[in-house]
């Protein structure tokens, strides 16, 4: 053999993703109880302090709150948003590496017909599940606040929080399989999430930023997933403005993919 | 995978390697700057075989598993398993394969009966068939009253017995053992190896790196002796030994730092002397005879042994190195 080329699969063989069922199943099923805390409790404990306690020493006009009719109607759609990065984050950091290193489940896999590319995708996969229903239930708390304008609105706005949850997943996957230590993680959070969760315009319109940190922020992922949230769940929706948020989450969420799957697939190698 | 996967057909070598090399680019290094951990080997393993390869710790034994476990790429030559070019085939060839890793890569999340359940479920086993295969597994690997306890709390010759179970959940034509005994107690090695045998009763073709001898001797029928990349030597262990070393060794201690003296002394007596650290080994046919002139010229090793031939000497003739450093 002269030509030593190396035909690496790089898409996912839907067989085997499938087959990887019963260990997110299983997986799942241990560690659901711990979610149900942070799936129900800790959105509504968000909702009263930020949105009614908070929101009550707020009486900016809907002008200033970029249309919303009250602040609890403003923050609520931006606390959805940026608690999709949160979970996703969580679940693409620790256990990517311990899947890694620790308890050396890829290598595991890797062993069995599985590649690669098919073990990122159920893992996405995985991900996009527990940003469904977090991020669902979430949605569901603020029902009783009466802030929704349709249930149409809320509709559409759930899958954006599971596209927001895959754009920030397949990045961190990449990176959580670059790294090689759990003190790579720290920076992350310091920052990339805090700053984000806490100057996307969640909690105020990015407009009060500087003219030159509004446009920073308006190019940050978590912007646009807040801002198209908001627009559903509100009922303001700009056509040409959401089309931009989606293609942004989309082409993230693309990417990031592509770059967990050659990530992984070099780790692996060596 | 559904689509038919060709079976090899008899007599045709499960794996069949030609100029087989690995490596692996320098971490840190200058561009292009490469590790050659195998350097060009050829291997067919047959049908039912038992298979070992040994070699002291980076003689490119787990690189070459790696090879025939179709997770790393050969980076030159030739390689075939089940008849199917890695390459191309990985996943196909995987299916056919059962892998007893070195590091242990159980899920310790899961308890022992679902860590067989779950890697079977990965091979596509229908639900009542794996859950058949891992009650059988169990008992054959003796963990039975193990089934529902958590995996940490399992003893290192539980763990490796229980990967062993997990590897053959997809009732595998070749199982690939790296380094299947490393770091248990002679008991827990005893029993694997009871289990192994009896695998190889069965028929299953074994492939396995070790750098034990006696494992080497008593479960290979066949082997390679690896060192720096390169196969040093090969056949049946018998083999091995008579080509490579004489029926007898004469084993003398003189005491710490009192051996290299003497060792001039008694090269005539012997094919061939050994110096090591702490004994002198002397090749020979009669190791006996030898002892007697040692003896007779008025020397007085603190201990003296007649032993057959190893193939741990078989190793240190040819690399010039003990094996477990």
């Amino acid at each position: 053999m002269s030509v030593l080329q190396t035909v690496t699969r790089t898409v996912p063989d839907w067989r085997l993703v499938a087959r990887q069922r019963l260990y997110w199943s299983t997986v799942y099923r241990r560690t659901w109880r711990a979610t149900v805390f942070s799936s129900f409790v800790l959105p509504l404990f968000y909702v009263l302090a930020m949105g009614v306690l908070l929101g009550g020493f707020i009486d900016a006009g809907s002008a200033r709150l970029e249309g919303a009719p009250s602040y609890l109607a403003f923050v609520a759609p931006g606390l959805v948003a940026s608690y999709a990065m949160q979970v996703v984050i969580g679940e693409t950091t620790w256990p990517v590496l311990g899947m890694l290193k620790w308890d050396r489940t890829f290598h595991a896999m890797t062993a069995s017909p599985l590649s690669v590319p098919d073990i990122v995708a159920a893992h996405l996969l995985f991900v996009a599940f527990r940003t469904a229903t977090t991020c669902g239930v979430f949605l569901l708390v603020m029902a009783p606040f009466g802030i929704f304008s349709s249930w149409l609105g809320v509709l559409l706005a759930w899958p954006v929080t599971v596209l927001v949850g895959l754009g920030f997943g397949g990045v961190m996957h990449a990176y959580s399989s670059t790294v090689r230590g759990e003190e790579a993680f720290a920076p992350v959070f310091r920052l990339l999430v805090v700053p984000l969760f806490l100057f996307s315009g969640a909690f105020f319109p990015i407009a009060n930023l500087s003219p030159v940190l509004e446009w920073v922020a308006r190019v940050t992922p978590l912007w646009q997933g807040v801002d198209l949230t908001r627009m559903l769940v509100l009922g303001h929706v700009r056509p040409g403005l959401a089309l931009v948020h989606l293609g942004y989450l989309v082409v993230l969420a693309a990417t990031g993919w592509v770059l967990a799957v050659w990530r992984l697939g070099k780790r692996m190698e060596v | 995978m559904s689509e038919p996967s060709p079976p090899a057909e008899r007599g045709d070598p499960l794996v069949h390697a030609r100029g087989l090399r690995k490596a692996y680019p320098v971490r840190g290094g200058a561009a292009g700057e490469v590790f050659e951990a195998v350097r060009g080997i050829d291997l067919d393993v047959q049908r039912g075989e038992t298979f070992g390869f040994l070699g002291p710790n980076g003689a490119g034994k787990s690189s070459t598993m790696r090879m025939v476990a179709a997770v790393s790429a050969p980076t030159g030559g030739e390689l075939t398993i089940l008849g199917l070019d890695p390459r191309t085939h990985g996943s196909q060839i995987r299916a056919r394969l059962g892998v007893c890793p070195q590091d242990d890569t159980l899920d310790n999340e899961l308890d022992v009966r679902d860590n067989l359940l779950v890697y079977g479920s990965y091979f596509g086993i229908p639900k009542a068939e794996l859950a058949r295969r891992a009650d059988e597994l169990l008992d054959f690997v003796q963990l039975r009253d193990k089934a529902k306890g958590k995996v940490v709390d399992l003893s290192g010759g539980m763990k490796r017995r229980l990967t062993i179970a997990r590897s053959l959940v997809s009732d595998p034509e070749l199982l690939l053992l790296d380094e299947p005994t490393t770091g248990l107690d002679p008991q827990a090695r005893h029993l694997l190896w009871d289990r192994l045998f009896r695998l190889k009763a069965q028929g299953v073709t074994l492939v396995l790196t070790t750098h034990y001898m006696d494992e080497a001797e008593q479960l290979c029928d066949r082997l390679v002796v690896m060192d720096g990349g390169v196969i040093v030597a090969s056949g049946t262990p018998l083999e091995l030994i008579r080509e490579h070393s004489t029926r007898e060794v004469a084993e003398l201690r003189f005491g710490v730092g009192e051996n290299q003296r003497h060792a001039d002394a008694v090269a005539d007596l012997a094919e061939r002397v050994e110096v090591l650290p702490d004994r002198l080994l002397l090749y020979t046919d009669d190791g006996e005879r030898a002892l007697a002139e040692v003896t007779a010229r008025g020397l007085s090793p603190v201990a003296v042994l007649v032993r057959r031939s190893t193939l741990e000497d078989v190793f240190l003739r040819l690399t010039g190195r003990t094996l477990v450093d």
